[in-house]
């Protein structure tokens, strides 16, 4: 049976296990599709479609990724995230001058500026709730989310808020777009905006967390609070940089859900924070805090919108589609348990069926 | 002996994915005897107890209960055979009361529902075994003292009239005269023939409690016989598998001029107005019983603690009640709580040994992770920490390499004081010789060890100076030649005060 070691080893305690799990998905998927679907899954208008989407959850979740590998939780991205987009939406509506008028450019980037003020203010209130009552997370977010729904729905007065069209700069339009003309896309034709700012803001964290003080502490403070006390670590300012840096990814996620349904409406987030939370914990996060990775958690937003549109695909009812993914949710967890706890009784299992 | 023994095991195996905890052992207890199972740290001691009382199964061998195949498929099991353990960690649930603990996992609580009254008598009956007769049973178990609680462990064992109890390690957490109480409690076990294994570090205890003794090492017998025929030495040779020459390793070293002062420390509840002066080049050893003090007062040197009055000074300068600033001020801190508080469990060694000091390997900002990576193996060789690589993470490792780990962090920092709440508790023999040896080098490189430990022998024979904790102060230093057992002892339960 010990020889079967090195092969688990290869394939559940190294960080592969979420990949070889996206890879198995995807290619059920195309399997299942060919044969019994469209035949639409694997065009590139699909797989646009996906990136973009993936982009939706996996931007908001770097935030997240940081606050659960410091052993934190934020259940108020959600509302937090449709409050600057509505916030973003409210201050394009009232922009004096439209688009192509001088003066247009400044007032745009006056309105992303208060869009990431909000984020950063929102995840800066988590972080001195947390830090300065010593109220677990879970608690302090759970309140802060009615708190950010209830604001959204002043701003936008109990409705959802419409920006013109004149008001929208061409690239906000366009951050989502995955159709099929060449000239709406950014930076690269044929590769959505929002994939490429996933992409590149993916990188940046994993090396922050990986190359800089800060990241290390992040991880020394999710495994053992105390001990990081112990090292010097400035524990409290630590968790409140923690917060509002995710506050400010909350805002970048604003954005693209902004850019995405052309509005903004404050109970659009409600539930957006567990697919979030989802996608980090699919990606190997440990919500006892010291584990996670980014790229981990960009595979697991990629398998929440790989299911979910799949599932549509294969035109599988969206009940279905929640036992589904919340399945697999499960089965992600326990075999993460797996991965990090004693294999034993695998190997018992084993010995057992093969003898 | 002709008789059934209670408890037969051979040829056991055990292993845990690539390393082998216990290879081809063979154990047997009578009834009546305290056995006692030595064995340094990572030897397999506590593996082959989990395996006695269920926690584990055994990958090869066999084991008889009073001459009948045993093998239990579960904690639960073992107890309905007869099999008790008492952890080193308490295993009751705090809030429940005393006699809800003891009727925890009990047979006959009929259809689901608790009897309290029918139970009650039997509950005084087990407390009184124990010598709790006083303790009322409906107090939650949260409110008693870890002395008392793991009486009530022993009580929840009799509960189910158990034949055979194991004890892991259980006086690791208690001050000396619940030891004494505990001991006295085994030997009333013993005398109603009760078969009992008893796990400790300590030799002088073991030979205080048991007849007989079985060494492990490396997971396999490594010697047995009768207490009363073997000396010290021979044990320990026969735990190591070498000879620890010296088991308190001298390193000549010279106590220069005052480095750390304090004066009138006061935190709260403890200490109560600290004054000392340590020197560099010095081993400071602090005696006391436990609840003295000695914890809080490195706790509140090292700025873990606000202080409440008083002054630190290092060398004449004063040092603010920080981390930071104590670490600014060149000391570094040892935590009695590994586990909890010393080490970052499950963060690899190389993250552990330069959590605290990173600023070596930044350049422009970033970590270069090769050079610190390269720095955490010249430590691990250094303190001769034994694992795969840098990478493992501190949770896999034995309490000894942990402590080295630990302490490699404070030498990785470059602190010139350290504090040191005591290094030695739950670590082998030969690991103990090392920290010694570790000790007197730091203060031969005229570092200053200010070293709190509740086991005097190896206060006597590395410091320079002791100095007694009662009550929160400091009640007498004198140089280390001039303490004996008996005097720390009688300055620390302050019978000179009369």
């Amino acid at each position: 049976m010990n020889r079967l070691a090195p092969a688990f080893n290869l394939l559940f305690r190294s960080q592969l296990g979420p990949l070889v799990a996206l890879i198995f998905i995807v290619v059920a998927f195309a399997l299942a599709d060919g044969w019994l679907g469209s035949g639409n899954f694997l065009t590139a208008r699909n797989v646009r479609v996906m990136t973009s989407s993936t982009a939706l959850i996996a931007v908001p979740a770097l935030g997240m990724t940081m606050i659960i590998i410091a052993g934190g939780i934020d259940l108020s991205a959600g509302t937090a995230l449709t409050l600057c987009g509505t916030v973003l939406a409210t201050s394009l509506k009232f922009s004096p001058v439209a688009a192509g008028e001088p003066g247009f450019a400044s007032q745009v980037a006056m309105a992303l500026l208060i869009t990431a003020a909000t984020g950063c203010a929102c995840g800066l209130l988590n972080g001195l709730l947390i830090s300065g009552t010593r109220v677990v997370p879970f608690i302090v977010t759970l309140g802060t989310m009615t708190i950010f729904l209830g604001i959204g729905q002043i701003i936008a007065k109990e409705s959802t808020v419409y920006a013109p069209p004149e008001h929208l700069p061409e690239w906000l339009q366009n951050l989502c777009y995955t159709g099929p003309t060449a000239a709406k896309y950014g930076l690269i034709p044929y590769v959505p905006t929002s994939a490429l700012i996933a992409v590149v803001f993916v990188g940046l964290v994993a090396a922050l967390l990986r190359y800089t003080v800060f990241g290390r502490n992040v991880f020394a403070i999710g495994s053992s609070e105390s001990t990081a006390r112990l090292c010097g670590i400035n524990v409290p300012l630590t968790v409140l940089a923690v917060y509002s840096l995710a506050g400010l990814f909350v805002a970048m996620g604003g954005l693209l859900y902004f850019s995405d349904v052309k509005n903004g409406n404050p109970s659009d987030g409600m539930g957006k924070e567990l697919e979030i939370i989802a996608a980090v914990v699919l990606g190997g996060g440990s919500l006892s805090g010291g584990r996670g990775s980014v790229i981990g958690t960009l595979i697991g937003a990629l398998i929440i919108v790989v299911i979910r549109t799949g599932c549509t695909l294969l035109q599988i009812p969206n009940t279905y589609t929640h036992i589904i993914i919340g399945v697999i949710i499960i089965v992600a967890v326990i075999v993460d348990q797996l991965r990090h706890g004693s294999p034993e009784w695998l190997f018992r299992m084993l010995a057992k069926s093969s003898s | 002996m002709a008789e059934v023994p209670l408890l037969e095991v051979e040829h056991l195996s055990k292993r845990f994915g690539a390393t082998i905890a216990l290879d081809d052992v063979r154990l047997r207890v009578q009834r009546g005897e305290v056995l006692a199972l030595i064995g340094e740290n990572g030897a397999g001691k506590s593996t082959l107890l989990k395996i006695l009382s269920g926690a584990h199964s055994p990958d090869a061998g066999k084991m008889w209960l009073r001459g009948n195949p045993y093998r239990p498929a579960g904690p639960h099991e073992a107890r309905r055979c007869g099999v008790a353990i008492v952890y080193q960690e308490l295993n009751l649930a705090p809030d429940l009361s005393v006699e809800d603990n003891l009727m925890l996992g009990l047979p006959g609580t009929g259809g689901g529902l608790l009897f309290r009254g029918r139970q009650r008598q039997r509950v005084r009956q087990v407390l009184a075994e124990v010598g709790l007769d006083q303790l009322d049973p409906r107090l939650p178990v949260a409110t008693q003292s870890v002395a008392t609680q793991q009486l009530i462990e022993i009580a929840r064992a009799l509960m189910l009239d158990a034949q055979l109890i194991l004890f892991d390690e259980p006086t690791s957490s208690l001050p000396a005269k619940d030891v004494q109480r505990l001991f006295d409690i085994i030997a009333r076990l013993r005398h109603r023939d009760l078969g009992i294994v008893y796990i400790s570090h300590f030799l002088e205890e073991v030979r205080e409690v048991a007849q007989r003794f079985v060494v492990l090492r490396d997971g396999r017998n490594a010697g047995e016989g009768m207490l009363d025929q073997v000396t010290d030495a021979q044990i320990i040779t026969m735990m190591a598998g070498r000879e620890v020459d010296e088991l308190y390793p001298a390193v000549p070293h010279q106590p220069g001029e005052p480095v750390l002062r304090v004066v009138g420390l006061r935190a709260r509840p403890t200490p109560r107005s600290v004054d000392i002066e340590v020197r560099r080049g010095e081993v400071f050893g602090i005696a006391g019983l436990v609840g003295a003090g000695r914890t809080e007062l490195l706790r509140a040197l090292f700025g873990l603690q606000p202080r409440d009055a008083g002054k630190v000074l290092v060398e004449d300068r004063p040092v603010a009640s920080s981390v930071r600033a104590a670490m600014a001020a060149g000391m570094g801190f040892l935590s009695e709580d590994r586990k909890g508080e010393g080490l970052a469990q499950d963060l690899p060694i190389v993250e552990n040994i330069t959590l605290s000091n990173l600023r070596p390997y930044l350049r422009f900002g970033l970590l270069r992770l090769r050079l610190r990576r390269k720095s955490a193996e010249h430590w691990m060789r250094r303190m001769q920490v034994k694992a795969r690589s840098v990478q493992q993470p501190v949770a896999e490792l034995s309490g000894g390499n942990q402590q080295k780990v630990a302490l490699a962090r404070i030498l990785h920092e470059g602190a010139e004081i350290l504090l040191l709440d005591e290094p030695t508790k739950g670590i082998d023999v030969g690991t103990k010789a090392e920290i010694y040896r570790m000790i007197g080098q730091a203060a031969a490189e005229g570092k200053t060890v200010v070293w709190v430990s509740s086991y005097l022998p190896e206060l006597l024979a590395v410091c320079d100076r002791i100095a007694v904790m009662a009550r929160g102060t400091i009640r007498e230093v004198r140089s280390a030649s001039q303490w004996t057992e008996d005097a720390i002892m009688q300055c620390a339960i302050c019978l000179d005060d009369a």
